[in-house]
């Protein structure tokens, strides 16, 4: 028999769900424990805001939100290990990544309150980011085509995209892995895999064993991780981003999660999964495992996780408060940033507005 | 100075901006080494090199998304569906991202971007090669959309629709790709985005068209002159956004509107400018406006096909019955 090609996908873990340390070989930043405490301390205010923006839901100050509960090693290990000059395409609940870059919870509120203004991210890196995309998949080929910028610039940046097990069905996806792999792209895409794609399960999404894979029809280097184990997600975002920088490929990490919450605070998805399951979700969940790690290395402890969520109710209250105090925008806002200038005949549908408004309509 | 066709203006207005601006870049499938199956990009790759002249993988969803993300990461993309006939992947990422960058970021990110297309019928070319759907796009807020119907407005046009700050839709005309030439200085002077071009003045019936069917509308003025009739001819080279005011002042000297266009006729962008024309010109018109259209039909294949197209007599005949009403 001859073989015309063979693949096998790498799957890595450091820490267990107990936050045993399942092998030795312990990256350099992760022996740095000032840095783990760091990311852990993130992790729990990105869990923090979640939980707000869920509060805020539920008392009718936000319309739909979607949650990230239970992807705070994913979220939090994608965003950290990025540089500044990185590009970074999200779906639309990537906020531990995204709040590392620099985004703010009023911006969050902002969006999914029904202001555009959240999407404009006042603080670098996250302002040359890209905003949240609710058409699945999209923003894998906007991630490409920034990569295939900084390639023809000869700029050593990278462009992060992330998407769900359900997005990795798309073509958009297929799309961007693609032509990252023909041309050589700077590109890493991390599948964040939760299982669930709304109702739909993973196992009928695709009838590959891993969704890393999938990388590897468009030539990247592929890796499976214990998304829940940050130092795994870290790590393989680390040797990923190193080599795309220097030219040597992009890649696809799928970064195995389990999605705790609701797909987002529109469904219910008691409708289509069990208890079991979700008990056996949160028996994995990524913060449990590093507050574990950290307390056996004597750097956390109760004291100060309770400090930690204080501080963190504190900044979530000014951030509510100040998403609370904005202003809606002027009606005419709608006009204003359609094109560089408002068109004249567009002008006329502004000024018949404003003649309205000014009615009191 | 040479004489150009349509497509070679297209080539000398791609050829002088990637010369004068770096950013400016083109991509899409088979646009490098074979210069287009057109050739509107021939000779580019040789000067510019293969990215910045860059075939894809054969997939047009992967030309609009990656172009959207080379224009917000500072690149000038000018992506090209190799027919227009092709270009419905493309819609979400025109539509959802393209069109609406700027605005869902209230200015943060933008989109630079042309997406060319050859567009419509007439070349008795396969299935699917032949498709006009200006109309899908017009209706997209965010959007440009132009159609240049001679050399010299292909070139002016596709300079400003590159040098715009927001995605333009570019669409050409192939069947009239090299109907004839004329001279087309390549001095970098681009034509503006928002006004229509009176090709011909007239006082009796003002034609409205775009894109191929502006060579009907001229063919059938010629005719009509020589039965006496002054006809007014418009092109509509950028249809958004729209430049009413010209059809609006030319409608009210006429009082008599015909327009013709390729597309299917329900919900054709003739549509829009009738109803503008109900909206703002009522007490002026003389007579009903009259369209002049490709049918609510798939474009026949092409044996059948010039039955399909707007023809210089179905466009005569309509501008006499504007003048018979009054």
């Amino acid at each position: 028999m001859t073989i015309a090609a063979k693949f096998e996908i790498e799957y890595l873990q450091y820490l267990d769900a107990d936050g045993k340390e399942v092998r030795k070989d312990l990256p350099a930043f992760a022996r740095d424990l000032d840095h783990m405490v760091e990311l852990y301390k993130l992790m729990l205010s990105t869990r923090v805001f979640d939980a707000k923006s869920i509060a805020l839901q539920r008392t009718g100050k936000l319309g739909t939100y979607a949650s990230c509960l239970g992807h705070e090693a994913a979220h939090v290990g994608i965003g950290s290990a990025m540089k500044p000059e990185d590009v970074l395409a999200v779906s639309y609940r990537e906020y531990g990544a995204q709040l590392y870059r620099g985004v703010r919870p009023r911006e969050v509120y902002m969006y999914w309150g029904g202001d555009e203004r959240g999407n404009d991210y006042q603080q670098e890196p996250a302002r040359h980011d890209f905003a949240w995309s609710v058409p699945i998949a999209t923003q894998c080929l906007h991630a490409a085509g920034t990569a295939l910028a900084f390639k023809i610039r000869g700029e050593k940046r990278v462009a992060v995209c992330t998407i769900g097990d359900g997005g990795s069905s798309k073509g958009d996806f297929y799309g961007a892995i693609n032509i990252a792999g023909a041309q050589n792209l700077p590109l890493v895409a991390v599948i964040v895999n939760n299982q669930w794609a709304i109702s739909v399960p993973r196992k009928i999404q695709s009838g590959a064993p891993t969704l890393a894979q999938k990388g590897i029809a468009a030539g990247l280097f592929c890796i499976q991780v214990d998304g829940n184990d940050i130092i795994a997600v870290r790590k393989a975002m680390e040797d990923a981003l190193e080599r795309a920088r220097n030219g040597e490929g992009g890649s696809v990490i799928e970064a195995v999660t389990y999605r705790l919450g609701d797909h987002t605070t529109a469904d219910d998805a008691r409708r289509y999964r069990g208890e079991a399951e979700v008990k056996e979700g949160w028996s994995k969940e990524p913060m449990k495992r590093l507050r574990n790690w950290l307390v056996a290395k004597k750097v956390w402890d109760d004291a100060k996780e309770e400090a930690w969520k204080a501080e963190c109710d504190e900044w979530m209250d000014n951030e509510v408060n100040a998403y609370l105090e904005t202003k809606t925008q002027p009606v005419t806002a709608m006009f204003d940033y359609i094109f560089a200038e408002v068109p004249a005949d567009l002008a006329k549908q502004r000024d018949y507005v404003l003649s309205l408004e000014n009615k009191g309509h | 100075m040479a004489q150009i066709t349509l497509i070679e203006a297209v080539t000398q207005a791609l050829a002088y901006e990637m010369a004068h601006d770096d950013s400016v870049m083109v991509l899409g499938e088979d646009v490098g080494l074979n210069g287009g199956v057109f050739r509107a990009t021939q000779g580019l790759q040789e000067k510019f090199g293969e990215l910045r002249v860059l075939d894809t993988p054969l997939d047009e969803t992967t030309i609009a998304g990656v172009t959207v993300g080379l224009a917000v990461a500072g690149m000038k993309p000018v992506a090209e569906a190799q027919f227009e006939g092709f270009i419905y992947p493309m819609m979400e990422q025109i539509a959802c991202h393209a069109a609406r960058m700027r605005n869902r970021t209230r200015g943060r990110l933008t989109v630079p971007a042309v997406f060319r297309a050859p567009w419509g019928g007439g070349i008795r070319a396969p299935e699917h090669h032949s498709e006009a759907n200006e109309h899908l796009f017009t209706n997209v807020p965010g959007l440009r959309v132009v159609m240049p119907s001679s050399p010299a407005r292909a070139y002016g046009l596709l300079l400003a629709a590159i040098r715009d700050p927001d995605p333009v839709m570019f669409f050409e005309p192939k069947r009239i790709y090299r109907q004839y030439k004329e001279e087309v200085p390549d001095d970098g002077e681009a034509l503006p985005l928002d006004v229509c071009f009176v090709l011909r003045d007239g006082t009796d019936v003002t034609l409205v068209s775009w894109g191929a069917q502006v060579k009907e509308a001229l063919e059938a003025a010629d005719e009509l002159a020589e039965q006496g009739i002054s006809a007014e001819v418009i092109d509509v080279a950028t249809l958004t956004p729209l430049d009413f005011d010209t059809i609006a002042e030319s409608v009210q000297k006429t009082g008599r509107c015909v327009i013709v266009h390729e597309a299917p006729k329900t919900a054709g962008f003739g549509a829009e400018i009738a109803a503008r024309l109900a909206e703002e010109c009522m007490y002026d018109l003389l007579a009903p406006v009259e369209r002049v259209t490709g049918y609510d039909a798939h474009i026949p294949l092409f044996r059948l096909e010039m039955k399909y197209l707007p023809s210089v007599e179905r466009v005569v005949e309509a501008a006499k019955r504007t003048l018979a009403a009054s």
